[in-house]
């Protein structure tokens, strides 16, 4: 058993971080926000000639190999740096879809797009009475000849609104909550009847709601089977969870050192406040919240490429439930020791608060998975 | 990265798991699945097979007895006998004054002591805690003056657990008053046959008589019992306590304890159906598993950093971690499966560490669940309390 990284990744880790650290300070972060997109151009351009957009296909597929350890990596150190840019809709959301569901031909067409960062993907999968259930799907596909034509609502697409293409789940076949009958879809985000609403969501990032109004598709639209896609959903899903997790624990990283360093400099009764015990515990929870968090991404990262089904979802809700607890308490912790002026929007320990709380609404809250996961039987099943 | 056991590693545990089969005598076995703790007959037959095997002090030097197994092998052996259960090893003799003598003894303290350690012939006990000293140890003030070739030594110890089985007593003693506090203390190792000891019980409120006080009154330690140099035993005693890492979380007891409470809440009922379908109670047991998962990453961080590195033996902040979260795990493991016999954790059925000769109430399985938490409430209390923790990572680490 070894937790090290290899010299190639120690060197991924180190480069992003030298790049972030230059390029994506808490001033340059406001001024990407306050732009039009909400994110930098610029930046992405950089991160596509590190390779980072190429960094988890297969070699086959025009990509460089690299497996969860290296998303990991890469999520932690954009966590780290609150990276705005839509890289974990895109790379690991998006293309894990193409990658894991496409033909041949689909690879061959949106893997070296998104690879080269010339193509932006995101997916709609939200609805108005989903709420973390994969299954429940009200957009409905219809066959039309040799393709489809998508009708419905989709809320909350994170990277919807600057996305050129969406991956859509809409119903093929069945009821709403029907686990059958789902298709998982590539559509133009400029097709004819797809219209978008986009806009910031509490921690910056952008999402878009978006509406499918008699969108015709053609049958190479559909990744993988157009009755049976749930499968592909949970499995890309479970890996883009592993991978939040891991922005999860860059996240909480920051949080806590600014905590430390604040409790170091901030003097009230004339000593620095680190001095009090009462205080000094409260960041000892967070370090032993923040190493339980990283220990539990160590356990979805290595199990999220695991071909039993089962056996990966039970380590993803563990992960998600885990970090999602640990986060609140290093966020909150954060915010009461910088006391007011950690509420202050112009002060950065509150934005970082504000991007952990949204990972744990994405794809589940703790609540939304310790439930999932007692009702499987829980983890240690022998 | 690569997280998985090696083939090797995974043949080493169905080699560990099929001694414990064939050698851990049944009735042994029941009585920890029963969670009645603390027999001495039973610890030291059992210490015997395993001294007998070469398996009695894995992580000791080769040359003391130890097995030569790197730190994941020691982890995998503790986790699967904590698992199967078997009896843990003597603490006090196996982690905590073994590895000070042969750290920081002379020969003739190891070829006297060590053998004899690892064979459980001497049961070893504790003398730390003070009435007077308790997360403040260094305040010690049991006294040892020079007279000749012996210390007297006078004063109090108390919380000394199994000090009523005890042949030998290792206790930090005040040679000095000169200086620091921690710089006048010294490390003594006490035959407990000696006039002027006096061991009187302590009785826990779960009822049991594991802990004690030890009176010490004109007792007269001859000097090569002396460990290292006089007035470094402070230094000692951080080397003991700091050297716990890889058994500190005690995660193969809080998977034993979390495999107990799924079998027995398949049996007990709840609303007219087995406990185990009802989902406020399996939503406990899946947030105490998360966090167990969690931990046992951590851990094998750790064990996975020696592994490679080489234990350094400094104190490290990850033991911190470790004693901190597993005790909390420890203690919510054993409150769940309280809950679980519900009522029938209520009859009061004899102590943890003694039979009980009279027929069960109620199931029996639940006899001991209520006292087993009652008495893991001692957990984040010795070894440092919690909160003693939390100063040494505020400080070591955090730099506050």
């Amino acid at each position: 058993m070894d937790f090290d990284l290899s010299e190639e990744q120690t060197m991924l880790k180190d480069s992003l971080e030298r790049l972030l650290a230059d390029r994506y300070g808490f001033e340059q972060r406001n001024r990407h926000l306050a732009s039009p997109e909400g994110w930098s151009a610029d930046m992405w351009g950089q991160y596509a000639e590190m390779g980072l957009m190429a960094l988890p296909f297969a070699e086959e597929d025009g990509g460089l190999g690299g497996g969860p350890v290296e998303t990991m990596i890469v999520m932690e150190a954009l966590g780290k740096s609150l990276a705005l840019e839509p890289y974990w809709p895109t790379v690991v959301v998006g293309g894990g879809f193409v990658a894991a569901g496409g033909s041949t031909e689909q690879k061959a067409e949106i893997i070296p797009l998104v690879a080269e960062g010339s193509l932006k993907l995101a997916f709609a999968q939200v609805e108005k009475n989903s709420r973390y259930d994969l299954h429940h799907v009200e957009t409905t596909a219809r066959r039309n000849g040799s393709g489809y034509v998508l009708s419905g609502a989709k809320g909350v697409v994170i990277g919807g609104d600057s996305a050129d293409r969406l991956i859509v789940t809409a119903r093929t076949a069945g009821d709403t909550r029907d686990e059958a009958g789902i298709g998982v879809f590539v559509v133009d985000a400029k097709a004819e009847g797809v219209s978008r609403r986009g806009y910031a969501m509490q921690d910056g990032q952008r999402a878009a709601e978006i509406t499918f109004e008699n969108v015709n598709v053609p049958a190479d639209a559909v990744l993988g089977d157009p009755e049976g896609g749930l499968p592909l959903v949970r499995a890309v899903v479970d890996r883009a969870i592993a991978a939040l997790c891991a922005e999860a624990v860059g996240v909480m990283g920051e949080m806590h050192a600014q905590t430390v360093d604040y409790l170091k400099v901030r003097k009230q009764f004339g000593v620095a406040i680190g001095q009090f015990q009462s205080l000094q515990h409260m960041a000892v929870d967070m370090f032993v919240a923040h190493e339980q968090a990283r220990s539990i991404v160590h356990y979805a990262t290595m199990m999220a490429a695991s071909e039993d089904a089962t056996e990966r979802r039970r380590a993803i809700h563990a992960a998600k439930a885990e970090v999602g607890r640990d986060g609140r308490l290093v966020g909150e912790n954060a915010i009461q020791l910088h006391g007011g002026v950690g509420m202050t929007m112009e002060y950065a320990v509150g934005h970082y608060f504000k991007r952990m709380t949204m990972i744990d609404l994405t794809f589940g809250d703790h609540d939304h998975h310790l439930r999932a996961l007692a009702a499987e039987g829980g983890l240690f099943q022998d | 990265m690569d997280l998985r056991y090696t083939d090797e590693e995974l043949a080493f545990r169905d080699e560990v798991r099929a001694f414990l089969e064939e050698k851990l005598p049944e009735d042994i076995r029941q009585r920890m699945i029963d969670g009645e703790h603390g027999r001495k007959e039973d610890l030291v037959k059992w210490s015997r097979i395993l001294n007998e095997k070469g398996w009695a002090v894995p992580h000791w030097p080769v040359e003391y007895g130890g097995t030569g197994w790197d730190p994941m092998k020691q982890y995998i052996f503790l986790e699967e006998t904590q698992k199967w259960p078997a009896p843990q090893p003597l603490a006090f003799g196996v982690n905590m004054v073994g590895p000070v003598i042969y750290t920081f003894g002379n020969e003739a303290q190891k070829e006297r002591f060590l053998p004899r350690i690892a064979n459980l012939d001497d049961w070893w006990c504790q003398g730390f805690s003070e009435p007077g000293a308790g997360s403040d140890l260094a305040s010690l003030k049991t006294k040892a003056v020079r007279e000749g070739d012996h210390y007297v030594v006078n004063g109090q110890k108390t919380w000394t657990t199994l000090a009523q089985h005890a042949d030998w007593i290792f206790c930090l003693v005040r040679t000095s008053t000169e200086g620091k506090k921690q710089e006048g203390i010294s490390f003594l190792l006490i035959d407990m046959t000696t006039p002027g000891i006096e061991v009187r019980p302590i009785v826990t409120m779960d009822g049991g008589r594991e802990i004690n006080e030890v009176f010490l009154i004109d007792v007269k330690v001859p000097v090569e019992n002396l460990v290292g140099e006089e007035n470094k035993g402070w230094d000692y005693a951080k080397f003991l306590l700091g050297n716990e890492r890889t058994n500190i979380a005690r995660i193969g007891l809080s998977k034993q304890r979390v495999a107990r409470i799924r079998e027995l809440s398949k049996l007990e009922m709840s609303g007219g159906r087995p406990l185990w379908e009802d989902e406020r109670f399996r939503e406990k047991l899946v947030s105490i598993e998360i966090d167990l998962k969690a931990l046992e990453m951590t851990q094998l961080r750790v064990v996975a950093a020696d592994a490679k590195r080489g234990n350094t033996g400094k104190p490290d902040p990850a033991s911190s971690i470790l004693k901190i979260k597993g005790s909390q795990i420890q203690q919510e493991t054993t409150h769940l499966l309280m809950q679980v016999m519900g009522p029938w954790a209520m009859p009061y059925q004899g102590e943890t560490d003694e039979g009980w000769n009279e027929p069960p109430i109620g199931p029996g399985y639940g006899a001991h669940a209520a006292p087993a938490y009652f008495n893991n409430r001692k957990v984040s209390i010795y070894g440092g309390s919690n909160e003693i923790q939390k100063n040494i990572i505020a400080k070591a680490v955090l730099g506050l």
